[in-house]
């Protein structure tokens, strides 16, 4: 099952229901109702009444995250706006066993955020104080609720900016870019947020707080803090994050540049990286995606393009310069019929406005459609668009490819009408087979948008049984009991055993085969 | 110096697991304790069929490269096994038109990097011990003046393929820069001074050779002058490569700027930098003496003759407390040579060899101060004996519980370098 993002038409009866395959990894509500009482009469105790939410239609508001075709109402909505309040809930869920799940501004594409029915929702939403803009160390402390756009807004009058940039910057958060990892348009460049997350103050599982990292690089010890980064929630919650800031570019150039086809573009990516220039983004939208977002946005792409690449070229000056001049030259060596260089920053935000709205404008020619997120080598870019294609083509599914081509990570929109009988099943089954091309090709099946509950089933396809084992050593270590946003990332949890402390072989309830996963 | 015995049963365990074992030599000793045995797998099933027979007969397993930095960090508590990976040095595959190479953990720096180069293409970290395995560097989180552009090992690990005590071969990550499904086991496994498993292939993001380098060198003459360049180039559009301080335990040091990239790029950054840096400071297209070399002699001199080891630290701190931690250093107790990344904010220190072992504890009991007030740490590398035996070579550990934790998890019976990490992990 795959993600599935529509226009309000598919708002239909069917709408609020949870797949079958994701009711066991969201909880049935009723399911932990005196643990769940508790748990509230904790949280009213340390929590202001506003920041505790129990009735059924506002719990409802919270029942999905940007994913919103998976749908649960969660047992409980709690809105802490201290990292007290917060370790005290998680504690309290500790204490009762009861499943937790955190969410920022629910704006994740892989239903990370989605609720437990059986559970506690814990929104960060009123954690958002930057405590500190550091400029003589190139640091920000903010606390989880933060929108990423606000990093760089404070940031922006001493000279500095956060890099991490996902096309949702003006709305998502710093916590929710912590657990997914969040990339952007520019972390071809520039790196994801791992690379930019220097220290967090955690809320483990346990409910304790623990420091991880700081402002200065390479803590002893292990690096728990890469290790959460990314881990999407299941083991535990960022209350601060400790980030860089990255001083802004002398200068930034972008163009755009029209070509016959996709191929030929690729082509012109490949000779711009073999030329050793790291461009800051290299975005491509093929004759598709370019359709639509001429219908939504009127970005007056050039005519008749199979395909466009919007390039940026960021740093000094002088730099910029000549390696700009090289990017048009080898584009133009690559068959580009049209190439437009923004001139000031309103051609370049026209320029960056058709390749931003990419995803919304599908909406204008299709009434529902599913984002795939898959990483490829960038030289099997040409193969696997062909292949993507081909299987376009003989399934009557149209894909339009909306993608990072400096990075290989593409974002297939692949289009449907949920109305027409077999065709959602069709959609998710060409969106499947692309996955299986990522995958067979070395990729990956995320490259940002996270595993979340809409990819478990695919990790096994990408990891070994011993990999994903090896990985819920680390689940076992911060989360015992398997609380934190269980059901998420891992397709079947293990079972921890006696935890904390020294254990060897089996748990005997796992050998017995009474293995309960709570 | 210790020895462990390995038992009858053990070495015919190892013996079939691995085609090349051996009894160890005076040079096999991991910072003075002697092991009972030397494994030389060539490959990862065979890593993990000598892991299975360590596993089954309880041995205590120390993972070696060229053991160029195997006296870092604690003594090990214990050390049956040796499983040396220098067989294991191929590179398995360079994609340079995606800009990645995976390399077997046994292949030192110094091949993969003419190797690479012959695509204009690099790993883009130091080799700051000469004979350094990748496998060697992702231990001990090794790094240089490279850092400052383009992070550490931390930054540029895509995958890696690890065995674990058990003797379960497990992968995480991939072939792809952009990747976020599953854990990050990479970076649990970089820094981990082979206490969690052992490392045996990884995969890495490759950067581009700059066409061109210069290095600008300004002379220093104490930490205030050291901190006002500092912050004066990483305000800048200088767009640093490196910036490295270079001061001695006494007289003047110096700061160096390196610029990489096109020529025509390198060529402006470096007028503006000479701009930036006053009439003393000097452009040149080779690095200075030292560069990317860590501030005590290497490899440490350790030896039957004796231990004339010197006293390493890496230091880490916020920026802006550079000055501090330059004063300190010049005001220990101890002579202290200074070298590193200071627009960064992690260097190297070295107290000479020879030094009295109460000055050094006294030396480092005052760095650590000052980096943790500034939001850092201090970890002594390496040190003599009698050193070690006096100071904490980790220091105060946040979040050391759940460490211990993972420790528990992946290496239950705490088989793997015994004592080597944080907290006698």
């Amino acid at each position: 099952m795959s993600g599935t993002h529509g226009t309000p038409r598919t708002a239909g009866p069917s709408a609020g229901d949870v797949t079958p395959e994701a009711t066991a990894a969201t909880g049935e509500s009723g399911e932990r109702q005196p643990a769940l009482d508790a748990v509230t009469r904790r949280a009213r105790e340390v929590i202001p009444e506003a920041g505790v939410i129990t009735d059924h239609a506002r719990l409802r508001t919270y029942e999905c995250d940007g994913l919103a075709h998976y749908k649960v109402t969660p047992g409980l909505v709690v809105i802490p706006e201290t990292t007290e309040q917060l370790a005290a809930v998680v504690r309290a869920c500790a204490e009762h066993a009861l499943p937790f799940v955190a969410r920022g501004s629910g704006t994740g594409l892989s239903g990370g955020a989605l609720p437990r029915a059986d559970g506690v929702l814990v929104v960060t939403s009123r954690m958002r104080t930057i405590r500190e803009v550091r400029r003589d160390d190139q640091r920000a402390v903010v606390e989880p609720g933060v929108i990423n756009l606000d990093v760089t807004r404070a940031a922006a009058p001493h000279g500095y900016y956060y890099a991490p940039d996902p096309s949702s910057q003006q709305v998502c958060s710093i916590g929710g870019n912590l657990a997914e990892n969040s990339g952007g348009a520019h972390c071809l460049k520039y790196g994801f947020t791992t690379n930019h997350v220097l220290g967090a103050e955690l809320v483990t599982p346990d409910g304790d707080v623990v420091e991880l990292g700081g402002l200065a690089p390479d803590s002893p010890g292990y690096d728990l803090l890469g290790t959460v980064v990314g881990s999407e929630g299941t083991l535990g919650v960022a209350t601060a994050v400790t980030v860089r800031l990255v001083r802004s570019p002398e200068e930034v150039r972008t163009l755009l540049a029209g070509f016959a086809s996709t191929d030929h573009a690729g082509a012109a990516t490949s000779a711009i990286i073999a030329a050793g220039i790291v461009p800051a983004a290299i975005e491509m939208m093929d004759a598709l995606a370019i359709e639509a977002a001429e219908e939504a946005v009127h970005c007056n792409y050039p005519a008749g393009a199979g395909a466009v690449l919007v390039i940026e070229l960021d740093g000094a000056a002088v730099e910029v310069e000549h390696e700009f001049a090289e990017v048009e030259r080898l584009c133009r060596e690559h068959d580009a019929f049209e190439i437009r260089v923004a001139t000031d920053p309103a051609e370049r935000a026209l320029i960056w406005k058709g390749r931003k709205s990419a995803f919304a404008a599908v909406g204008r020619i299709s009434p529902d459609y599913i984002v795939q997120d898959g990483v490829i080598p960038r030289t099997a870019l040409p193969e696997v668009l062909r292949a993507i294609a081909e299987l376009s083509e003989s399934s009557g599914v149209r894909v339009a490819n909306v993608f990072h081509a400096g990075d290989g990570n593409l974002h297939p929109l692949v289009l449907f009408d949920d109305a027409v009988e077999g065709a959602g099943k069709a959609a998710e089954s060409v969106s499947g087979a692309i996955l299986d091309l990522c995958i067979g090709h070395g990729g990956s099946i995320t490259g940002e948008h996270g595993v979340g509950i809409d990819k478990t089933s695919y990790m096994p396809r990408m990891f070994s049984d011993e990999d994903l084992d090896t990985m819920q050593l680390v689940r076992c270590a911060f989360d015992p009991q398997g609380i934190a946003n269980p059901g998420k990332v891992f397709p079947t949890p293990r079972l921890c055993g006696e935890v904390p402390g020294r254990h060897r072989g089996a748990h005997p309830l796992q050998e017995a085969g009474l293995a309960e996963v709570f | 110096m210790t020895t462990a015995t390995v038992d009858e049963a053990a070495r015919r365990a190892l013996g079939a697991a691995c085609d090349r074992v051996s009894e160890p030599t005076a040079d096999d000793h991991v910072d003075g304790v002697r092991p009972g045995l030397v494994a030389f797998p060539a490959s990862t099933p065979e890593v993990a069929e000598v892991m299975r027979a360590a596993a089954a007969h309880g041995l205590a397993v120390v993972a070696r490269g060229r053991g160029t930095k195997l006296s870092w960090g604690r003594a090990p508590t214990r050390v049956d096994l040796v499983v040396d990976l220098a067989a294991m040095d191929r590179i398995l595959d360079h994609a340079a038109g995606d800009l990645i190479a995976e390399a077997q953990a046994g292949t030192p720096l110094s091949r993969l990097r003419s190797t690479l180069a012959g695509a204009g293409q690099r790993l883009a970290v130091d080799e700051t011990v000469p004979g350094t395995t990748v496998g060697g560097a992702l231990a001990t989180g090794a790094s240089g003046p490279t850092r400052l552009a383009h992070g550490t090992l931390r930054d540029l690990l895509i995958g890696v393929t690890v065995v674990r005590a058990d003797g379960v071969v497990a992968r995480a990550g991939g072939r792809v820069v952009k990747n976020v499904a599953g854990y990050d086991l990479g970076k649990l496994m970089i820094g981990s001074f082979g206490t969690l498993a052992v490392v045996t292939e990884a995969v890495f993001r490759l950067h581009p050779v700059p066409a061109e380098r210069r290095f600008v060198t300004v002379p220093v003459a104490d930490p205030v002058d050291a901190g006002r360049l500092t912050q004066e180039v990483v305000h800048s559009q200088v767009v640093p490569g490196a910036l490295e301080v270079d001061l001695p335990a006494t007289g003047p040091g110096t700061l160096t700027v390196l610029l990489g990239g096109i020529p025509e790029g390198v060529r402006g950054r470096t007028r503006a930098t000479l701009d930036l840096l006053g009439d003393t400071a000097t452009a040149a297209e080779e690095p200075p003496v030292g560069w990317a070399e860590y501030p005590w002699p290497t490899p440490s001199p350790t030896t039957a003759a004796g231990d004339d080891r010197a006293t390493a630290l890496k230091l880490g701190f916020a920026l802006s407390g550079l000055v501090d931690v330059l004063r300190t250093a010049r005001s220990a107790p101890a002579p202290v040579h200074v070298r590193g990344s200071s627009g960064t904010g992690v260097v190297y220190a070295a107290v000479p060899a020879g030094t009295d072992p109460a000055a050094v504890a006294e030396t480092v009991g005052h760095l650590r101060g000052v980096c943790v007030r500034h939001g850092g740490s201090a970890v002594v590398l390496d040190a003599p004996a009698a050193v070690k035996a006096v100071v904490d070579s980790w220091g105060p550990v946040p979040a050391l519980a759940l460490m211990r934790r993972v420790k528990d998890q992946f290496d239950p019976d705490h088989r793997l370098a015994p004592g080597r990490f944080v907290g006698g992990i």
